[in-house]
Parts: C-alpha cells; structure tokens; sequence
C-alpha cells in the first residue's frame, strides 16, 4: 500500500461515551493545570461533506452525534435555505412546525440524558435511573413519529421527510403530561435536598466574563448569565411564534447548569404543545432541485448551545466548503478555566457539567506534578466524587436541626 | 441592517475592501488581513459581539478565512472575510491573543490548511496526532 494515505478531516464533536483526554496537573489535592487533549473521533466529515450531493450531507451530518441528531442536519438545512432565500420563504408552514417539535422534543431527550448521568457520577444512582426512566417514552415516540429513536431523519432542504399523523398527538400530548410531572419531581429532588446543594454548589465556577471570552454557547453560557439563545436572538423554525422564556442563573457553578437544563424541560414542554394546537394543514415539502452557488450560515440551539454551519456553494450538487462547529467545541474549552482549583473529587462533575461526553471523564488520569506519574484513572475519580457525596450527605445528617 | 454593522463600518470605513448584505441578518466584510486583529476586537470589546467561530477555504486565488462573529443582540452574524494570497507561506496575525475563544479554532485551521498564526500562545496540533508530516495540510484542494 502506498504511503500517500489521505487521511479524511472533519468536525470534532465530543459528546457521550467519545473518547477525549483531559490531563490533570494536582499539587495535592488540588487542580493547579489541565490539558485537554481531543481528535479521538476526529472522522472527517468536513471532507466527506464536499463528496456527498446535498440530500446525502443531511444525513452525513446527522450520524456526527446520536445524541443532537436533529441539530446538525437542521442547521446545515438553513445553511443551504440561506442561500436559497432563507427558511421562511422556502419551507411550507406546517414543515415549520414539525422541526420545531422534533428539536425540543430532541432538547428533553438529551437534558433527561445528562440529568441521569450527572446523578451517577455524584452518587446519585436513582435520580439516573429515574430520569433514564423517564426518556424510554419520549424515544418511542420518536420512532411513532421519525421511524427511528435516535436518528430522526426529518429535516431535509426544503421541508421535512415524514408529517407528524393525527395519531400521534394524543400520543406525544399523554408522554408529555408524563414528563411535565416528572420535572416537577426532578426539580423537587435537585432543589430541595442539600445534599446535592453542598455538593454542586461553587463547585466549578466559570464566571461570566469567562464565559464571554471562551465563547461559551447553550446553557453552559446560560448558568453563567450570558443571556444567549439562538431561538430568540435569530429564530427559525416557529420559535417567535410561540411564548416561551430563556432559562437564566447567575452562578455559573454546577449547580446553575443543572437548574438551567432542568427549568429548560419545561420550556420545551410547553413550546411542544403550542405547536400542535397552532400547527396548520398543508404541505411538508418545497421540493427543492438545485442550490444555486452562494454561501449561507445556518445556526440552531442545539441542547449544548449554538450549533454552526456554514456552507460554500459553485452551483453543482456538492458543498465546495463545509464547515460545522458543534457547540461543545466552544464548552470543553472553557474546561481549561472552570476545572483549575478544584479539588480532585470535584472535577469529574465539572468536567461533565458542560454536558460533554462522559467517556472522556473515564480517561481522565491525574499526574503528581513532581514524578510526572499517574496516580488515578477515570473510575477512581467517579468512586471519589461519589464518596465526598457520602461524606456530605453524613455530615449534614450529624448535625441538629 | 442593524446599528452594530453600521457602527462597524462607520470606524473602519478606510479599510473595508468589500461588504454585503447576503441575505437577513447575514453580513460579509472583507479585509486585507494586517487589519484583521484590529476588527476582530473591536467587535469583540466595543461592539459585545461573541465570538462563534473561523472557517478556512483553499479557494484558487488563495487560502481564505472567515471569522464568524455573532451580535446576540440583534441576530445578526458577522463575518470577516480576509485572504491570504501567498498559498506557500500563508500567514496572519493571530486574534486568540485577544480572547482564548480563537485558541482551538486557529489550531485547526494551522494544521488542516497550514495557515501560521502569529503570535499564538499555544499553536500545537489539536485533532491530528502530534507525529503528523509537516507540509501536509488535508484541507488543500490538489493542485
């Protein structure tokens, strides 16, 4: 074989269970440096974009994440409706509606996702398994509506592929219900035990001019009082067409971003059921042939922040530039300053607080700063953040009311 | 077009090599790069806009940068357009000196088009392997 290997470049988006690796220098207990190391999953796809035909790259970018897999081929959709004149003079009005359902009905699923697993990793198994629970109805929903529980396949240029029948709304209205309650349990569980506040609250503080200088997006910016959102600062879909609030805290510890995707669930909610109450009869596709050569940004809210795509086009059938930048790119850079002067039993859950992939925190090593020497791996670190949960839990318990 | 944009191009208006509207709240304006550094903080500090991300094109008349920034306040995403048109040694003054959002991105950009930042504080490779061939830039278009 020759040497001459074209390696593939493309987006990096580290969101669960991917692999990235984050170097913790420790003078004692505590975080004094970190390096961040990505490009595990580093697949190409900005590459494989310009080879693909338009049709295909909706369906490229959706396979970036499991988990935002209606934000990617959504963005990239405007991005080529930019070019074409823009979302609303292109799209028929009811395909309006649909992707706006399927992306908050997206934002639950993966709010409920994390919620879960930032329970585990501070001990708190059975908030997983409840908030776990509750996300199984919501996937089968997803497949009534897009044939698929992950990987929805809707949006694509022009419209969106399947119409959401009338059998499925008194389907989604009754799991939707379910989840309003079980956010009501979930807020109660966060906000009222002080267990949890003790131990999420100051931890892994990322103030809000460090917020602003990273670039932060989503809800990471969010707990910091960044007041972003790309829904209401740059609407698409039917976001200004329905009444809904951004989720702000002014913290910006652990505490505040898991309020913020908490208090968001309800939003969703609620934007989700004024859509099929408004959603109009019609058509669901423009059937659009060719993009014309131009250049367009395409940009939505995904559950982590601003997802960003920015296609080139020369008038054939292919993207001749394809540039995507998912929202935790911007997040786990931030880690470099939120991390620093923790303790070591704190990083696990601030590491995971921007919602990155959970992997990554299993390949944490902590090195001795003066040997140069690993002294813990990822599972040592979730056993020790779990512990200082118990400790906590123990100490508050000791003393009298 | 909103007042950011227009306060934008009232200070620069000297440098602005060519500016357009493309479609709603979607605004290309281009540079010659030696004053990049200068309106890309200016943006930044003055205006309040955030920083949203860079993308880098090997185009035939050279390697071409757009840095994307985003005025949350009206929606609106403003892109700086700048190329650099000696495709051996492109190089251009690095803007992650004035907010570490640029860090990563100018990292990429270095290693998958070859595009040499000065000045920046960390320019090492970030999604390829550190072993990587020097001179190889998977982006380039073949000539």
């Amino acid at each position: 074989m020759s040497h001459k290997v074209i390696v593939p470049i493309g987006p990096y988006h580290p969101l669960q269970e991917e692999p990235e690796f984050f170097r913790l220098y420790v003078e004692g207990e505590k975080v004094v440096d970190i390096d961040i190391v990505i490009g595990y999953m580093h697949r190409g796809i900005e590459e494989l974009s310009e080879h693909k035909h338009f049709d295909q790259v909706a369906f490229l970018v959706e396979r970036i994440c499991g988990i935002c897999s209606s934000s990617h081929p959504y963005a990239f959709v405007l991005a080529v409706e930019d070019i074409l004149g823009g979302e609303r003079n292109v799209v028929p009005e009811r395909a309006l509606y649909i992707r706006t359902i399927v992306d908050e009905m997206q934002r639950i699923h993966s709010h409920l996702l994390w919620l879960g697993l930032a329970g585990h990793f501070i001990g708190y198994n059975t908030v997983w398994m409840w908030a776990w629970k509750y996300r199984e109805p919501l996937l089968e929903c997803f497949e009534a509506i897009c044939g698929n529980r992950n990987h929805y396949a809707m949006s694509k240029i022009g419209g969106v592929r399947r119409d959401i029948g009338e059998a499925h709304i008194p389907v989604l209205e009754k799991t939707l219900d379910e989840l309003s309650r079980a956010s009501d349990m979930f807020k109660g569980a966060v906000m009222d035990d002080p267990v949890i506040q003790a131990r999420l609250k100051g931890v892994g503080v990322l103030t809000h001019k460090q917020a602003i200088d990273w670039g932060t997006v989503g809800p990471t910016a969010r707990a910091s009082g960044v007041n972003i959102d790309v829904r209401r600062d740059d609407p698409y879909g039917v976001y200004d067409r329905v009444s809904w609030n951004v989720i702000l805290q002014k913290e910006g510890d652990v505490f505040a971003k898991t309020i913020v995707r908490i208090l968001e669930l309800y939003e969703s909610i609620s934007i989700i059921r004024q859509c099929l109450k408004k959603m109009p009869a019609g058509a669901i596709d423009a059937d659009i042939k060719d993009i014309p050569a131009g250049e367009g940004i395409g940009r939505v809210e995904a559950p982590r922040g601003e997802c960003f795509h920015y296609i080139r086009s020369d008038g054939t059938n292919r993207p001749l530039r394809h540039k995507i930048r998912a929202p935790s790119y911007m997040n786990v850079a931030s880690n470099k300053v939120a991390a620093i002067g923790q303790t070591i039993s704190d990083t696990t859950i601030t590491l995971a607080a921007v919602d990155p992939c959970y992997c990554c925190t299993e390949r944490v090593a902590v090195l001795d700063k003066v040997n140069d020497k690993k002294i813990m791996n990822g599972w040592d670190l979730i056993k020790l953040s779990q512990g200082k949960t118990k400790q906590v839990r123990e100490s508050l318990s000791a003393k009298p009311e | 077009m909103q007042e950011t944009v227009a306060k934008f191009r009232e200070k620069f208006s000297n440098q602005v090599i060519k500016s357009q509207e493309k479609s709603t709240r979607r605004q290309y304006i281009e540079f010659l790069p030696p004053d990049i550094p200068e309106a890309a903080r200016f943006l930044f500090k003055d205006l309040n806009c955030r920083f949203a991300t860079a993308s880098g094109i090997d185009t035939p008349e050279g390697i071409e940068i757009l840095y994307h920034f985003s005025d949350d306040h009206t929606g609106e995403v403003i892109s700086l357009r700048t190329i650099l048109t000696d495709k051996k040694d492109p190089q251009i003054h690095s803007i992650a000196t004035i907010f570490p959002a640029a860090e990563w991105i100018e990292r990429e950009i270095w290693e998958l088009l070859g595009v040499k930042f000065i000045g920046h504080p960390n320019l090492k490779h970030l999604l390829l392997i550190d072993d990587w061939p020097e001179g190889k830039h998977p982006l380039r278009k073949k000539e």
